[in-house]
């Protein structure tokens, strides 16, 4: 531990110094989570809809209303003609066509069944699956009603509802739990905790030793008898400091400005962060005795980060990442630390619930640490 | 040197070390005694710093051996760190802090309590001049000054050997005085210096000198003593020295002439060392009419040593 009491000392003088550390560390990490804690939202609506209604009756405007109805599907244009048609899907100015035949209202009349073409942009495989199934779901509802009216005038239906109408045999209730308003923030906003705190805390340390290493001063160091332990977690110790005041307030920020409530225990939430935060910082070590140049830092630190925000399930959940590549979301601590976060403020999750992800996030953290120890030395090339 | 005590503070033997297939230190030997002004000199890249960090313990010798203060480099160097300073080549000091604070940083890597850093910080400012400049950020010092604080914190902890890697490159010449009378201060008072160099006159201040060519050293010992090398006045040959107006124009009809066997241009003068054969009124008879010359028999500078020595070696690796 020789030499630990100087370098830290040291490390706070260059923070204060460095007043665009502070900048970063503190004032960076509120300003990304207030933006992106707003902008990121994965809830689709209002899909841009044309409607062609060659049959124009009663029958097909009450399925174009019941199209309308939904908030996913917008109908922003109304075409003439089929060649309009056509040009308002090709320019993509509508993701979403709905072409009503001239024989709808005839065919229903009849009592045969009528056909509802609905086109489909699959450029975006999301907004598409959510328009094909929201468009399916206009078609069954209307179907439905149209055989219950013809279920009421039977003697025996084939359900009853509570005041003696005929009804759906099945009724599903579901109820959201957790976050019932489905607002994406709720999901968003403890994740992004993680995310942020990661990228502050792996670029100040990798960046703190790299940039002893290019101006030489790290070799001064090493011709002294300072320890290697005293060394690292002099470094360490300061940015951990940094980084934990950094979560008090970016927790702060989630909870007044975006309404996020911390429905579990705030102690283990903080304890729990600060053992992520030493992976963090571990892997800006490990970073460091790779990197010459703090150029090479910031191209390693890329090569982590996008991992990190990929298949940690920040926003993809990892239940569908393909089991071959599912491993690496193993070895990311960040992996552990949002199901930590998500489970503590969303679930009010305790020790027992989270304890595999306590696990795997300390066993992280060890192997981290050992490797950027082992690998660290007092030797030039 | 009998207030010293006796007995070598370095001992180099048979030291190598490869970058992968390029030999940059190969078969180095030699010893510095205590209190000794060792000058390490020889061209850019022919493995001046390696063999330094070598000495300093913070690159692993690929063979050899070496010991530094009687503990060896690749077993003990961190018995060696505590007992030496180092000066780098370029400034290595953080840039962001003031002059106190990096004397404060070394004075406490180096385990010094507060009472002795602050006494060791008022001897080293009036060593080094440094007192006025304390709070000073140390980035905004000059290039001499710099090097003073470097010097100031390679001493915080009165190391017994120091080394400086080109402690005088990109400094004026009154800096470079200055800092080479400190360093006779230090030698004095029984600190052993390794200072490596590109200046003729720095090495000739030195108690001794080795000269690195491509990895090997060609020669070593005090100065004087290698002018004496056969090796570089061979023997049926004479140095003159040649002072002349337009000494430049006569330089390449000296070079052509018969039995002049190297001519160097040294402003008005021109330093020839030529077969004994050719006589010094031949040389005057070769110049173009007219022109004034004065010319006689001198012994060789140590830039002519370390040219002719590094000629020899060169011409003896291309056969």
């Amino acid at each position: 531990m020789r030499g630990f009491g100087a370098i830290f000392l040291k490390e706070l003088t260059h923070v204060r110094r460095e007043r665009s550390t502070l900048l970063f560390a503190f004032l960076i990490p509120v300003l990304q989570l207030s933006i992106f804690g707003y902008a990121i939202d994965i809830k689709i609506e209002h899909i841009s809809t044309v409607v062609l209604d060659l049959d124009g009756r009663e029958q097909s405007r009450r399925l174009i209303e019941a199209f309308a109805n939904t908030r996913t599907l917008r109908i922003t244009q109304t075409a003439a003609s089929d060649a309009e048609f056509d040009r308002a899907m090709s320019s993509g100015r509508a993701k979403v066509g709905v072409r009503i035949p001239p024989d709808y209202s005839e065919r229903r009349l009849r009592g045969e069944q009528a056909h509802v073409q609905v086109l489909i942009d699959g450029s975006n495989s999301n907004v598409a699956t959510v328009a094909l199934s929201t468009a399916n779901m206009v078609g069954m509802n209307q179907s439905l009603r149209e055989i219950r009216q013809s279920e009421d005038r039977r003697s025996a239906p084939t359900a009853r509802g509570d005041t003696g109408q005929s009804a759906l045999p099945i009724e599903i209730r579901g109820r959201m739990l957790y976050n019932p308003d489905l607002l994406s923030a709720r999901f968003f906003v403890p994740a992004l905790v993680g995310i942020i705190l990661q990228n502050v805390t792996i670029f100040l340390t990798s960046f703190s030793i790299v940039r002893e290493r290019e101006h030489g001063t790290l070799e001064q160091l090493f011709v002294t008898p300072v320890s290697r332990a005293g060394l690292m977690l002099g470094k360490l110790a300061p940015y951990t400091i940094m980084g934990f005041l950094e979560t008090l307030i970016i927790l702060l920020v989630m909870v007044f400005v975006f309404g996020v409530p911390i429905q579990g225990n705030l102690i283990l939430l903080l304890g729990l962060s600060l053992l992520f935060l030493l992976a963090a910082l571990g892997l800006g070590l490990l970073i460091s005795t790779a990197a010459q140049t703090q150029l090479q830092a910031i191209q390693i630190t890329f090569i982590i980060l996008l991992p990190s925000i990929l298949l940690s399930g920040f926003v993809f959940p990892r239940e569908t990442i393909p089991p071959a590549i599912a491993w690496i979301s193993y070895v990311i601590p960040v992996t552990y630390f949002l199901e930590i976060l998500r489970g503590i403020i969303l679930r009010g999750a305790d020790v027992r619930d989270l304890l595999p992800h306590i696990v795997g996030l300390s066993a992280c953290c060890v192997i981290i640490l050992s490797l950027s120890i082992l690998r660290f030395r007092k030797q030039l090339a | 040197m009998s207030e010293h005590p006796a007995g070598d503070a370095i001992v180099v033997d048979r030291l190598r070390r490869a970058f992968g297939k390029l030999l940059a230190v190969d078969d180095v030997s030699f010893r510095v005694p205590r209190a000794a002004i060792f000058g390490f000199l020889g061209p850019n890249g022919s493995g001046k710093s390696t063999v330094i960090r070598m000495l300093c313990g913070v690159l692993r010798p690929s063979g050899g051996s070496a010991t530094v203060i009687g503990h060896d480099v690749a077993r003990e160097s961190e018995q060696i760190k505590e007992h030496i300073g180092y000066m780098s080549q370029r400034f290595s000091l953080y840039a962001d802090l003031t002059v106190a604070e990096n004397l404060d940083f070394y004075g406490r890597i180096y385990g010094l309590s507060r009472q002795r850093i602050a006494e060791r910080k008022v001897e080293l400012f009036r060593l080094t001049g440094l007192e006025d400049r304390a709070n000073q950020i140390s980035g905004t010092l000059s290039g001499g000054w710099k090097q003073r604080l470097a010097l100031a914190c390679a001493m915080i902890h009165e190391p017994d050997v120091l080394f400086l890697d080109e402690p005088t490159a990109g400094i004026d010449p009154v800096a470079r005085r200055d800092l080479w009378d400190l360093l006779f201060v230090l030698s004095g008072r029984g600190v052993t210096l390794f200072v490596t160099t590109h200046y003729m006159d720095e090495a000739e201040r030195c108690t001794q000198v080795g000269y690195i060519y491509l990895g090997r050293l060609i020669a070593e010992g005090h100065p004087d003593d290698l002018k004496q090398l056969p090796a570089v006045t061979p023997p049926g040959t004479v140095r003159y020295e040649l002072e002349c107006r337009g000494a430049a124009e006569v330089l390449q009809q000296l070079k052509t002439l018969d039995g002049v066997r190297d001519a160097t241009l040294f402003g008005e003068r021109i330093h020839l060392l030529a077969t004994a054969e050719l006589s010094s009124s031949a040389i005057l008879a070769a110049l173009p009419e007219r022109r004034e010359a004065e010319i006689r028999p001198m012994g060789p500078s140590l830039e002519d040593v370390f040219v002719t020595l590094s000629r020899a070696e060169a011409a003896r690796r291309q056969a």
